[in-house]
């Protein structure tokens, strides 16, 4: 299947296709944690480093079979979702942001200091396991359970936190339960798309995972409607193609990119699909065919 | 060496805390983290820096930058936030704030180049011995500006007619509104403010540091906010206690721990506070309203 795709397809796309589809587990995760459960979380980042890491190190260290090696990574990274997440998750908005924050920064100057991590040189020589079928395939699954998740009680418990977390404790939510749970589940999203990304790209760097990138993760889910699958879907088409497509402006690209936040934000102020469900689009369609009056 | 390292993290520790009374005070009255505080500060920097270099003394640029800073403050409000205000989630501003961020660092890299500059000697830096201590002069005018511009400030706040607008304001903004204030010039004198302290802090550590570049406020930024949030955020003598004890746990864990962690000792230090004081060492815990 990826020896016909490299074939028909132009490099420079199915490479652009590989990163959409590494984003959408990311923001899907992120979506988790500060879209659906309302916990602003600024250190994505951080997480999908320690997937990355520890996937890269399971394969080049103890020759591990790719599936082994991506499990492992995303595994290392829920377990630290779950440990920062019990002390932290008592802590609220704006608090719990910096927080995340600073665990990614921490997680970040540890991995400059980290040996078998190649400290500030980084990591090279990952296998490059990653193709466009492993990664598609997985965002398929992970769209998949995302949905069911959501669906489902836990999944309602979800939305009813971010809604009003007085009124959800009243209805008997064990609310630090259910947020830890969000948070260690979106953790491991962010791990598993880690494990793709190093064994995608075969060189990572702590850099790699700084700030900037737990920003334009956030920036994906919040511009494309916070809460929202396919919202969070489109706001990581847009936001991975757009500064490919603003290339033409070059140098001014970073410049278009703010400027076009700002703007985007302005005539958009819940998102571009702000809370709209796989549900609801369904109903729309339903509508739209006619069927009723 | 403990006084001298002391010193030292207070020199620094002042520039957080100019930097996290912007994020503070604008923080307290519409609960934006501006994003775009980092690089007010950094364009501060510069703009002291082009002034210094065009000959003026420095006294001139730092009083210059704080009046450029000023007037960015005010447009970054206008433009990028206000027409956000009341019909957005947070969130959407925070996002705004992100793009003005971008926008205006990367502005300076394509003035400038993303490289260090060198900043003149303008002061002539020499020490003093002040009993078994080394001290330098240029440390000594840094705290002295620091200091004079906090306690303006808090006079300010606690004596003129606007700033009991803006304790207004951060108490209770609708409630402000029925009262006369205009809430939305206070909310834009209090960009300008927090904007010209940061400017302040800007020009100083470009003096002190010798170096200014374009990426200069995105560490500064976190440092400072992670400061304010350390006070407490929305508590002005929060935001000052708050920079100042983690500029100097930052130089003391340098000097005495390891200077390869240097960027992680503020953040671990913030994380194990907020997990015993979750409102911060001088925030109020209020009680949730149902």
């Amino acid at each position: 299947m990826d020896a016909f795709l490299n074939q028909t397809i132009d490099a420079y796309y199915l490479r652009i296709m590989i990163i959409i589809g590494i984003n959408i587990i990311l923001a899907l995760g992120l979506n988790l944690i500060t879209g659906v459960t309302g916990q602003l979380s600024m250190g994505h980042a951080g997480f999908m480093s320690l997937g990355a890491y520890a996937s890269a190190i399971l394969s080049i260290q103890l020759d591990a079979p790719f599936a082994l090696a991506l499990l492992g990574g995303a595994l290392v990274a829920a377990f630290f979702g779950f440990l920062i997440g019990i002390p932290t998750l008592r802590l609220e908005g704006d608090y719990l942001a910096m927080v995340t924050i600073g665990f990614a920064e921490i997680i970040r100057v540890f991995f400059l200091n980290f040996g078998p991590g190649g400290k500030a040189v980084g990591l090279s020589g990952i296998p490059q396991n990653t193709g466009f079928t492993v990664v598609w395939l997985l965002v398929l699954v992970v769209i998949i359970l995302n949905r069911q998740l959501l669906t489902s009680r836990v999944g309602r418990s979800f939305y009813a936190i971010r809604e009003n977390e007085i009124a959800a404790e009243s209805c008997g939510i064990n609310t630090t339960r259910v947020k830890v749970l969000a948070f260690t589940v979106g953790s491991l999203l962010g791990g598993l798309g880690g494990g793709l990304y190093s064994h995608y790209m075969y060189y990572i760097n702590p850099q790699d995972f700084g700030f900037m990138k737990s920003i334009e993760l956030l920036n994906m889910v919040v511009l494309g409607g916070m809460g929202s699958i396919p919202g969070t879907i489109i706001g990581v088409v847009l936001l991975t193609s757009l500064p490919e497509m603003l290339r033409i402006v070059d140098e001014y690209r970073l410049l278009f990119y703010g400027a076009l936040l700002v703007i985007l934000m302005i005539f958009r102020p819940n998102g571009l699909l702000g809370d709209v469900r796989i549900y609801d689009i369904k109903k729309w369609w339903g509508k739209k065919g006619g069927r009723g009056t | 060496m403990f006084w001298e390292q002391l010193l030292n993290g207070l020199t620094l520790g002042s520039s957080y805390a100019l930097i996290a009374l912007g994020y503070t005070m604008v923080y307290g009255i519409i609960q934006l983290i501006n994003f775009a505080h980092g690089e007010v500060y950094m364009f501060g920097a510069f703009v002291g820096l082009f002034l210094v270099t065009a000959g003026a003394n420095i006294f001139v640029a730092l009083l210059g930058a704080m009046a450029f800073c000023m007037l960015l403050g005010m447009l970054i409000e206008r433009v990028a936030y206000r027409p956000l205000r009341g019909k957005s989630t947070r969130l959407s501003a925070l996002i705004s704030a992100i793009g003005v961020s971008i926008f205006l660092s990367t502005l300076m890299v394509l003035y400038r180049g993303p490289n260090t500059t060198r900043y003149p000697a303008v002061l002539g830096d020499s020490t003093f011995q002040l009993g078994s201590l080394q001290v330098s002069t240029l440390q000594i005018i840094i705290l002295v500006i620091a200091a004079l511009l906090m306690v303006v400030l808090e006079l300010a706040i606690k004596k003129t007619r606007v700033g009991k607008a803006m304790r207004a304001c951060s108490q209770d903004l609708e409630a402000s509104k029925l009262m006369g204030v205009n809430v939305n010039r206070i909310i834009s004198l209090t960009f300008a403010t927090g904007s010209a302290l940061a400017a302040a802090g800007g020009v100083m550590v470009g003096i002190y540091y010798n170096a200014v570049w374009p990426y200069m406020g995105t560490m500064a930024g976190l440092k400072a906010f992670a400061a304010a949030v350390l006070g407490g955020i929305g508590s002005v003598p929060g935001a000052m206690i708050g920079g100042l004890s983690l500029g100097v746990l930052e130089i003391m864990g340098i000097a005495y721990l390891s200077s390869s962690y240097k960027d992680a000792i503020a953040f671990a230090i913030l994380i194990l506070v907020l997990i015993i004081r979750p409102q911060g060492l001088l925030g109020q815990k209020l009680s949730k309203k149902v």
